[in-house]
């Protein structure tokens, strides 16, 4: 179809070097080129927030960028969450707060938070509903999730 | 490893954690998205753009010629495949209308797949898909169902089938009637929407001549039985395997055509065939649910009793009859009473095939339809009678005197027997709870300040627990690991914890060190699945009847070796100790498991291995009840109506993880919401789909959807199960509509005024207009 170009991804401090269709998008670079399938796919037109990931830190719905425009930047997803056996602090407050149930959009919401408590620490509960309602859950009906997002807010400020 | 290392957790009744968190929240989750296989192809649909219309040809000449395209295959390359049987077996009334994987002669949907590309990759197949030519004539479409029914294929028309039910005598209640009240109601057309979309593997290994299928969910077993059927293989050579599932909701893990193609690909091809559904696709081939048109008149006696309920319907089925066959006709005429004793009864639904996506069970089939109808309905009977909403329906309500109560109804095959239960006792209960009386006034007095404010409350009773039957399996080994194999499927609901906590019970182990087997039909021979809130009833109690086994033969091989009775021992932790005397001699589950092998001299004459399998057969399905109640305000300038607050009520029967059970009743009322207020696949008249993107179809986010105050009771165990169990998959979503839209008329000051779902700004907008608000 068209020349490749070859690029690097670094996906969690891992630098991954692929020779890449400029058409491929950057979901399905990570996911089917870089092996790292804990991305996924809702939608296909940055709708459901399901393929968040953090790209130089801030939240990007993968499906609407390209694989190309990654090229040396850092990205993070939600393989890179936990440090070792210790799970981080969304991760947790989500299995404690049953705020999954099928966990296909859980991913999506994990980095979207993962990236608002970062660059928030101190976000207010309103806030905090205004940025998760950008993603999209069939399952929970939200509340938990919103628990959760809550929990894990209130522990990482406590901690740092 | 001698003992458990952590304090046993996991009895009946505790919120435990799920076991199936950590992958999901690491991203180690297996998606049938995230499974490959060396030297797999990539299969694309290649779909109708005519909602009905001739195939005159269809050219791939093109699409064949693009590099990386292996093969393209229209319906001629497959005519030795059979159109998609139903899961339940055949039926030759409804044998007609059955769709093939590709279309024969005719489309009958936008959507519809003429056309299968091949190729080495995903995005190769998708371009050579855009190249093959299909030249289809246009016929007329039908989009109504309650239109005049057309021809079909020249043998048939699109009536497919009339479902009658009821008892009495209907002419006489009406005739001799104080009152007949009368509604015309309609239930939009709109779906589960899992945000995985569907995906299906399949491979051919030809070493051992067993076929193969990745991404089953739902109902493994029935589809691997359907695609032996269909393609004349012995169930020893068709193995489907579930792995995660990114949502359920009835409409994924049937079998559709796109997955009998990649099983008939990988067969003929020789390599395994990868699909991946993308989203517009899931929105116009995926099935559709839902819509129906409701004519139903109620004989209403002068205290209110309603003693003749009379109901023709218009199920508008779409393009074909897939997997379920009548079902959603079924369970619509059959649940439609619901937990009133409406004494004479009649439902006659008109299964009608229209040129739309197919459409069969969403969450709550049948019973979500049939109670927003028969609540329409009860609000309508108080209206006339000029009696309060609440009071109308005590007068109806079947009482705790009246149960267990048989109806001369069928419900997919199970006779209506409403398990004890007491409705008017909880009702009293949920009002006490809200503050009803309370709310009533306030509410009152926000409407007197000029507020659109109401509040609405929407009875049912569900069905659960659908049998006839399910089997399990339980097997330690020698260090006390145990494995539960079942032919349940896990589709997101916490099947896996569920079973865990269940079999924890009676092994006295904890949940954490019990491995769930679910959807691999070469590791059980029969399964049912997961629906119809089944799968913690039926599988549930077979896991729980087989622990009893394994737990009894434990207790007496270990009774042998401390030379005591096993009368006088329990389970502790996985270790077996005298009750009386805890710190006493004591064996690990794992040293019988290993008195137990078959080598073993200690075994005697028992049979090797600390392992059971037992069955469970339900006589009658489980009937829990509840209600929901909504209080709503609306937008006079938007039409926009707010959920300001909601409340669930319902009688559990026995919880096994009440925090799983309460997070079933919030997530179905998410999508209860979606359907009365966002949800609609609309179509044009000629037949296009109007919503195949997410910025078309409106799903709730997390600003729309209520978190709902609940009460979930254990006061009437189901008297059908051992244990007391009820189900939990579909309480949430079955009265949502029916509350909103009876808030929705409080609210504005006009009864009856909701008479169709969803109740857009567009439809609430035109309502208050039409009255002068």
């Amino acid at each position: 179809m068209s020349d490749k170009k070859d690029i690097t991804l670094t996906i969690n401090g891992r630098d991954h070097n692929v020779s890449v269709d400029p058409r491929w998008t950057l979901a399905d670079v990570i996911r089917d080129h870089c092996g790292q399938t804990g991305t996924h796919l809702g939608c296909e037109h940055g709708i459901c927030g399901a393929c968040t990931v953090l790209v130089d830190d801030a939240p990007v719905r993968s499906c609407l960028m390209f694989g190309v425009q990654a090229d040396s930047k850092k990205i993070r997803t939600v393989e890179g969450l936990a440090k070792g056996e210790e799970y981080h602090p969304l991760q947790k407050a989500f299995m404690e707060n049953h705020a999954l149930q099928c966990g296909y959009c859980t991913p999506g919401f994990l980095m979207l938070a993962t990236g608002i408590l970062e660059a928030q620490p101190d976000i207010s509960d309103d806030e905090l509903n205004d940025v998760l309602s950008s993603n999209l859950c069939r399952c929970t009906g939200y509340a938990n999730i919103v628990k959760a997002v809550r929990a894990a807010r209130d522990e990482m400020k406590a901690a740092s | 490893m001698a003992t458990a290392t952590n304090r046993m957790l996991g009895h009946l009744g505790d919120s435990v954690d799920r076991l199936e968190d950590p992958p999901l929240v690491t991203g180690k989750g297996r998606f049938v998205g995230d499974i490959n296989f060396p030297d797999q192809l990539h299969m694309r649909i290649v779909r109708s753009a005519y909602a009905h219309g001739k195939i005159k040809s269809v050219d791939t000449s093109a699409a064949e010629a693009v590099p990386g395209v292996v093969a393209v295959w229209t319906t001629t390359d497959i005519d030795d495949v059979p159109p998609i049987d139903f899961r339940e077996g055949s039926d030759p009334t409804l044998a007609l209308f059955r769709q093939y994987p590709l279309a024969r002669e005719l489309v009958r949907y936008v959507g519809d797949p003429v056309a299968a590309v091949f190729a080495e990759d995903p995005y190769t197949a998708e371009d050579a898909a855009e190249l093959v030519v299909l030249d289809i004539e246009p016929l007329p479409p039908l989009i109504n169902a309650d239109d005049t029914p057309q021809d079909f294929k020249g043998k048939a028309t699109t009536e497919a089938a009339i479902v009658e039910q009821g008892y009495g005598d209907i002419d006489e209640t009406f005739a001799n009637a104080y009152k007949v009240v009368e509604v015309d109601v309609k239930v939009s057309r709109h779906t589960g929407v899992p945000m995985e979309c569907r995906g299906a593997i399949g491979r051919y290994d030809e070493a051992r001549d067993v076929l193969e299928m990745y991404g089953a969910a739902k109902v493994p077993h029935r589809n691997r039985d359907t695609l032996c059927r269909m393609l004349n293989r012995p169930a020893s050579g068709v193995h489907l395997f579930e792995g995660h599932t990114g949502g359920g909701f009835g409409i994924r893990g049937e079998l559709y055509p796109e997955d009998v193609l990649v099983c008939v690909a990988a067969l003929r091809l020789g390599r395994p065939v990868k699909w991946i559904e993308d989203r517009q696709e899931h929105l116009m081939a995926a099935n559709h649910s839902r819509q129906q048109r409701h004519i139903i008149r109620a004989a209403v006696a002068e205290d209110g009793e309603v003693v003749g309920l009379d109901d023709e319907l218009y199920l508008d089925q779409g393009g074909y009859i897939r997997t379920h066959g009548t079902r959603v006709a079924n369970m619509t005429t059959g649940t439609l009473p619901g937990p009133y004793r409406f004494p004479v009864y009649r439902s006659i639904c008109h299964f009608r095939l229209t040129n739309k996506t197919p459409a069969a069970t969403y969450r709550s089939p049948g019973r979500c339809e049939s109670t927003f109808v028969r609540e329409r309905l009860m609000d309508a009977v108080a209206e006339a009678m000029k009696m309060d909403p609440i009071a109308v329906r005590r007068r109806n309500l079947i009482s705790l005197e009246e149960m267990p109560y048989g109806r001369a109804l069928d419900v997919l095959g199970d006779s209506v027997e409403h398990d004890p239960g007491d409705y008017a006792g909880l009702l009293d209960q949920g009002l006490a709870q809200i503050g009803w009386d309370d709310l009533q006034k306030e509410l009152a007095e926000r409407r007197a300040n000029g507020e659109m404010v109401g509040a609405g409350i929407s009875m049912f009773f569900e069905k659960s627990g659908l049998g006839p039957s399910d089997a399990a399996k339980i097997f330690v080994d020698n260090e006390g690991f145990i494995e539960v194999v079942t032919g349940g499927a896990s589709i997101g609901q916490g099947f896996e914890t569920a079973m865990a906590q269940i079999a924890a019970e009676d092994l006295g182990t904890d949940y954490r060190r019990i491995r769930v087997v679910h959807g691999q039909t070469n590791r059980i021979d029969y399964g049912v699945g997961a629906h119809a809130s089944r799968a913690t009833v039926l599988t549930g109690t077979a896991v729980s009847l087989t622990a009893q086994a394994v737990r009894a033969k434990a207790l007496d091989m270990a009774a042998e070796l401390l030379q005591t009775n096993a009368d006088s021992l329990t389970i502790t932790d996985g270790v077996v100790h005298s009750k009386d005397n805890p710190g006493g001699p004591s064996l690990t589950l794992g040293e019988i498991a290993e008195a137990l092998i078959p080598t073993s001299k200690l075994r005697g004459d028992r049979e090797p291995y600390l392992k059971g399998e037992k069955w469970f057969h339900i006589d009658h399905q489980t009937y829990p009840y509840g209600h929901h109640i909504a209080v709503v305000t609306v937008d006079p300038d938007t039409g926009g109506v707010e959920i300001e607050k909601y409340f669930i009520a319902y009688d559990i029967g026995r919880s096994i993880n009440p925090k799983m059970i309460e997070g079933q009743l919030v997530g179905g009322l998410a999508q209860g919401v979606g359907g009365a207020l966002f949800e609609e696949f609309t179509y044009s008249e000629a037949g296009d789909p109007q919503a195949v993107t997410f910025a078309d179809y409106l799903m709730p986010t997390l600003q729309e959807t209520p978190d709902p105050e609940i009460l979930l009771t254990e006061d009437f165990p189901s008297i059908r199960t051992p244990l007391g169990i009820k189900g939990a998959g579909e309480a949430g979503i079955t009265g949502a509509a029916g509350a909103i839209a009876s808030a929705i008329d409080n609210a504005i000051g006009i009864p009856g005024a909701v008479t169709e779902t969803p109740v857009t700004p567009q439809r609430l907008k035109k309502i208050l207009s039409e009255h002068g608000k």
